[in-house]
């Protein structure tokens, strides 16, 4: 009996012995997407996953820890072991916005994870009810302005892609509108469709369908190029706006520690992913923008998370945006 | 019309095909078992799912994913009705009646009931989608955060109807069930409401914790605390399938249950919770001897599982023709037509026929499947009620806790859940209901997020919700509904005080 215990301890041990970077990975690697099933960052995430899976040679697990703007997920993956089993796709709210919208929050984007690369962003679309009376950009900034007291501008909820990519514009426009804030993207879009709401902001893959259908009008994209989801919809900097620039950047992550070795493994994985055709493809026809060359590094995702969280903070915190 | 049988036409060919004929059977019958899991939700298997589908055509794709999301519905009211465990918001109705009928050993009619009114519900809301998808979408875009709010305030009256014993005492639970909604972070604010500091909180309590506990664990508990009288349905089993006699009975809240399922089903925001707890309240209320109501009336269940079916099936429209999720499960499919290159939109009828038609005459395929899946089942299920208790209860008690573990991967939802089978254990003691507990909880979530959208629409003016007609007729209904269910109730004293 006890040799049994004894025997079951040693395998038990042998099985959490940290798996050398040679051997790298011998097991399946969870994935962690901190957002529901089904939302943008979940299939970008299962999409680049997938090749992923095929350069490892080990499947990886999606694994979906929504709650708290997502950043529920994101600290259940920074106290994971750094052994390269655990990692997580890290977003633009989860590492540029949350440390400005939760003050309790338990894990520092820019110091607890070991970066591993940029996958693929979806742009930021300004877009309005179909009837909403402004025709471009530059007639959309001169209307709000004008009579920002009557304006309804819909989001996503507190901490949302939506709510921060707004406020933003907001915040540049020296605006107040008055926000309505819904669970989610859907319902937010379904009262914009309604005509209930006048404008919102939000990525590019959620709007696509409803600009191209003219149930929605939209004025701008907030990219420094057109996307070809949407040739004919200009760039903010064509339609005079070019300091709103933002995109709901998508970045897979590893718990600070995890040893070089795997981190240079799974970023040759990504990279990989990201130059296949197929997946090129796919992601391209969700509207995504795909990093190249040097922006594929580890090196470019800590010092452009640093930047991220420096840009997002002053902005949230004048606009008294708190989620705790 | 010429044109939709030449769409339907083209949806059956679609939908015929050997495989995806085969891929609508794996997700009808995946559905079902999962459904009869206690827990173990649509929205975690179509989840797990979902790498799976990566290798066939998004159509057949899609076609299993429904049929999973569906199947489940069905699925879902066994163990409603044989242990007493609702798994979704929209079998909780079910419960109510079926799990009586069960005790009386009429558990057979009961799940054939649900399983024939569910079939007749697919079949109507099929036709429903296919002629009326697009109309009925305008008509659901009319209905904005006031509207909304007065619907949800006619749900909120339903739900005193739905109580058995003291109105009072419904109201209460109501109340606590409202304010179970208000746990977590504020919408508009941020701010941590209720959550005592809770990181587990912050997003509030899962509607499957709370019913997995109140019900489920609450009722093991109760079954275990007198084993005399312990809750299984004895040897005596009767007749598996309904007679004649039962469908006679069943059929009009059938069709009754379908209208109403079938249109609240449509509306944005997930009104298909609504469409069972309304089919019970409206059976309740028109049938000759209401009391006969929560102590295994057949009408009880027809009209709440046809609603069901209904809505679930309606609740594609808005996904297939504006490309809007009406609710999560709707959101997931979303994500898979994603994966698959297809963003929906309103143009996905138009630019990917053969998609949107095959989707539609899959769902009553699998209708039909489900139907042929489940009467032989019945004899199965009813079998497994012979099993000992002291069998079942730790497998149920197991089931339910990996199904709560799923929905998040989060260990403290079991906790909470067993938080919440105490206190529904205590509740049962002392005389109070949970099912009206349930309802205020689903309604209160979505009630106080629309009436706080419509009050900063108005800006703050509460005339809203009485100058929009559609609002302000939704907000009489719930007036008439209220006055009649607390009438006899105060008659009833005032003939009481009379005696004395």
């Amino acid at each position: 009996m006890t040799r049994t215990i004894l025997g079951l301890l040693a395998a038990v041990a042998l099985a959490a012995t940290p798996a050398t970077a040679q051997t790298y990975p011998s097991r399946p690697i969870v994935m962690i997407v901190p957002f529901a099933a089904g939302g943008p960052t979940d299939v970008i995430a299962r999409i680049v996953g997938e090749h992923m899976s095929r350069t490892l040679g080990q499947q990886i697990v999606v694994e979906n820890v929504a709650g708290a703007g997502g950043t529920t997920g994101i600290t259940r993956g920074a106290q994971a072991t750094p052994d390269g089993y655990t990692i997580m796709m890290g977003h633009m709210g989860t590492h540029g916005a949350a440390p400005a919208l939760y003050p309790r929050l338990r894990y520092d984007p820019t110091k607890d994870f070991a970066p591993i690369g940029l996958a693929a962003g979806t742009p930021i679309l300004i877009v309005a009810r179909k009837n909403f009376p402004p025709k471009t950009l530059q007639e959309f900034v001169a209307y709000v302005k004008a009579n920002a007291a009557k304006i309804n501008q819909a989001h996503a909820g507190v901490g949302s892609v939506s709510h921060t990519t707004c406020t933003m514009l907001d915040h540049q426009l020296a605006i107040k509108p008055t926000q309505v804030a819904y669970r989610g993207t859907g319902p937010a879009l379904n009262d914009l469709v309604g005509g209930q709401v006048d404008f919102m902001c939000d990525q590019i893959v959620n709007l696509v369908e409803q600009v191209k259908a003219g149930a929605i009008k939209a004025y701008a994209i907030a990219t420094p190029v057109r996307s070809p989801a949407l040739p004919d919809l200009p760039t903010t900097t064509e339609a005079g706006l070019p300091d709103y620039q933002v995109s709901a950047w998508n970045a897979v992550f590893a718990p600070k520690g995890t040893p070089g070795e795997i981190v240079a493994k799974l970023n040759d994985a990504l990279s990989k992913a990201l130059s296949d055709a197929a997946t090129r493809k796919r992601l391209l026809d969700l509207g995504g923008v795909i990093p190249e060359g040097k922006e594929r590094t580890p090196e470019y995702l800590g010092d452009f998370v640093k930047s991220e969280v420096a840009r997002w903070t002053p902005i949230l915190k004048a606009a008294g945006a708190v989620a705790n | 019309m010429e044109d939709l049988f030449g769409n339907l036409a083209l949806g059956f060919a679609t939908a015929l095909s050997v495989q995806n004929l085969l891929l609508c059977f794996v997700g009808c019958l995946v559905g079902t078992l999962i459904g009869v899991l206690p827990g173990v939700g649509p929205i975690a298997t179509i989840a797990m799912l979902l790498p799976l589908t990566f290798k066939v055509d998004p159509t057949g794709a899609l076609i299993m994913l429904a049929g999973i999301y569906y199947g489940a519905q069905y699925g879902g009211s066994t163990t409603a009705i044989l242990v007493n465990i609702p798994g979704e918001a929209t079998s909780v109705v079910t419960v109510l009646d079926g799990h009586q009928m069960a005790r009386q050993g009429r558990a057979g009619i009961a799940l054939g009931i649900a399983a024939i009114g569910s079939f007749i519900a697919g079949t109507v809301a099929t036709f429903v989608i296919a002629a009326l998808g697009l109309p009925l979408t305008r008509l659901a875009l009319l209905f904005g955060p006031a509207e909304y709010f007065s619907l949800m305030a006619m749900g909120l009256a339903f739900a005193v109807v739905l109580a058995r014993g003291s109105v009072l005492k419904a109201i209460a639970m109501i109340v606590v069930g409202l304010l179970l909604s208000t746990v977590g972070t504020d919408l508009e604010t941020g701010e941590e409401r209720l959550t005592f500091g809770l990181d587990d909180l912050s997003d509030g309590v899962d509607f499957a914790v709370l019913a997995m506990g109140i019900f489920g664990f609450a009722e093991i508990l109760r079954n275990l605390d007198s084993p005399e009288s312990r809750d299984v349905v004895g040897t005596a089993i009767g007749r598996l399938l309904p007679s004649r006699d039962d469908l006679r009975r069943a059929i009009f809240p059938i069709l009754r249950g379908t209208g109403l399922g079938a249109a609240l089903g449509i509306l944005p925001g997930n009104g298909a919770v609504l469409g069972p707890f309304a089919a019970y309240s409206l059976e309740k209320k028109i049938a000759r001897d209401p009391s006969r109501f929560g102590r295994g009336a057949i009408e009880g269940i027809a009209g709440p599982e046809a609603a069901n079916n209904a809505g679930a099936q309606t609740a594609f429209i808005p996904l297939l023709t504006l490309g809007i999720p009406p609710n999560a499960v709707m959101a997931l499919m979303v994500g898979a037509m994603t994966i698959h290159g297809i963003i929906p939109g309103p143009q996905v009828m138009t630019k990917n026929p053969a998609l949107f038609w095959g989707m539609v005459a899959s769902m009553w395929i699998g209708n039909l499947m489900l139907l042929v899946i489940n009467l032989p089942l019945i004899g199965l299920w009813v079998r497994l009620l012979k099993v000992p208790y002291r069998l079942m209860f730790p497998a149920i008690l197991l089931f339910c806790c990996i199904g709560i573990y799923s929905i998040n991967n989060n260990p403290s939802d079991v906790l909470f859940a067993a938080f919440f089978g105490l206190a529904g254990y205590a509740l049962i003691k002392l005389g109070y209901e949970p099912a009206p507990l349930l309802l205020g909880y689903v309604l209160g979530r979505l009630m106080e997020e629309k009436l706080r959208q419509a009050l900063v629409l108005s800006r703050g003016s509460f005339l809203t919700f009485v100058e929009r007609p559609v609002s302000a007729g939704l907000l009489l209904v719930a007036v008439v509904v209220l006055v009649a269910a607390v009438m006899p109730a105060i008659r009833r004293r005032r003939e009481e005080a009379f005696q004395e």
